[in-house]
């Protein structure tokens, strides 16, 4: 009975998955653009492509 | 220089110091623990692809600004981001993990729309009518016990107080009157459903 309850329905591993390499690079492309400008105690931030 | 085995404080300190490299090793030590984490709770491919995407987007703006402190925590502090993503999707649309349709089964063919489309409301304002125009062609005291019973939600025993007769009439007449109601509807071949 503990094993029927505890089944999940989700067949696929959730400890086995990562996220899209096009993810990735998305976030390191932003990374790479956002830049944060200090003006005055005032922070601004630019994306630059 | 080998970056695989700084420890996360080197890698977050180098990335604040311009080292856009740090990041990506960063990411690819944690990515699937994060995306796991959130795909744990969220059940669902794109969604955790968005929420993996926008934890990543605020660690980058956060450690640009300058908002954070190292206290050798980069971990917990991104799953404490994902976490309040999460809650943040879940609030967006007010409700628990969805179902997940599987090519096999459709939760819509199980769950239908209790509403009507306006085409049926028309059909049910039709039928009602006709109904009423059945019922008031009943003899008066049938009509009178249906009406109270269905239309007014009387209980038995309040008809036959209101009626001045016994309970078992009032329910003999009701028997009757749904008698001459089919009656009526077999004779003249009259439908009445949606």
């Amino acid at each position: 009975m503990q094993k029927m309850y505890s089944k999940t329905s989700h067949p696929e591993q959730v400890n086995n998955m990562a996220p899209k390499d096009e993810t990735i690079r998305f976030l390191l492309d932003y990374s790479k653009a956002l830049s944060v400008k200090r003006y005055n105690n005032l922070k601004f931030e630019a994306l630059l492509n | 220089m080998k970056q695989d085995t700084h420890t996360d404080a080197v890698l977050v300190s180098a990335y604040i110091n311009g080292d856009e490299s740090a990041l990506s090793h960063l990411i690819t030590r944690h990515k699937q623990r994060i995306y796991s984490f959130i795909y744990s709770k969220v059940y669902n491919r794109d969604v955790t692809e968005d929420i993996f995407q926008d934890t990543f987007i605020k660690v980058i703006r956060s450690l640009k600004r300058g908002k954070y402190n190292e206290e050798g925590k980069f971990l917990p502090w991104v799953m404490r981001i994902a976490h309040n993503l999460v809650i943040d999707h879940f609030r967006k649309n007010n409700r628990m993990p969805k179902f997940e349709n599987k090519d096999d089964f459709n939760i819509f063919s199980v769950l239908s729309d209790g509403s009507l489309n306006a085409e049926k409301q028309l059909i049910k304002g039709q039928v009602e009518n006709d109904v009423r125009r059945l019922i008031e062609e009943l003899p008066e005291d049938q009509k009178e016990v249906l009406v109270m019973r269905i239309y007014k939600e009387m209980s038995f025993k309040e008809i036959s107080k209101q009626t001045d007769v016994s309970i078992n009439t009032a329910l003999g007449r009701m028997r009757y009157a749904l008698i001459n109601l089919r009656k009526v509807i077999d004779k003249h071949n009259i439908v009445l459903t949606n």
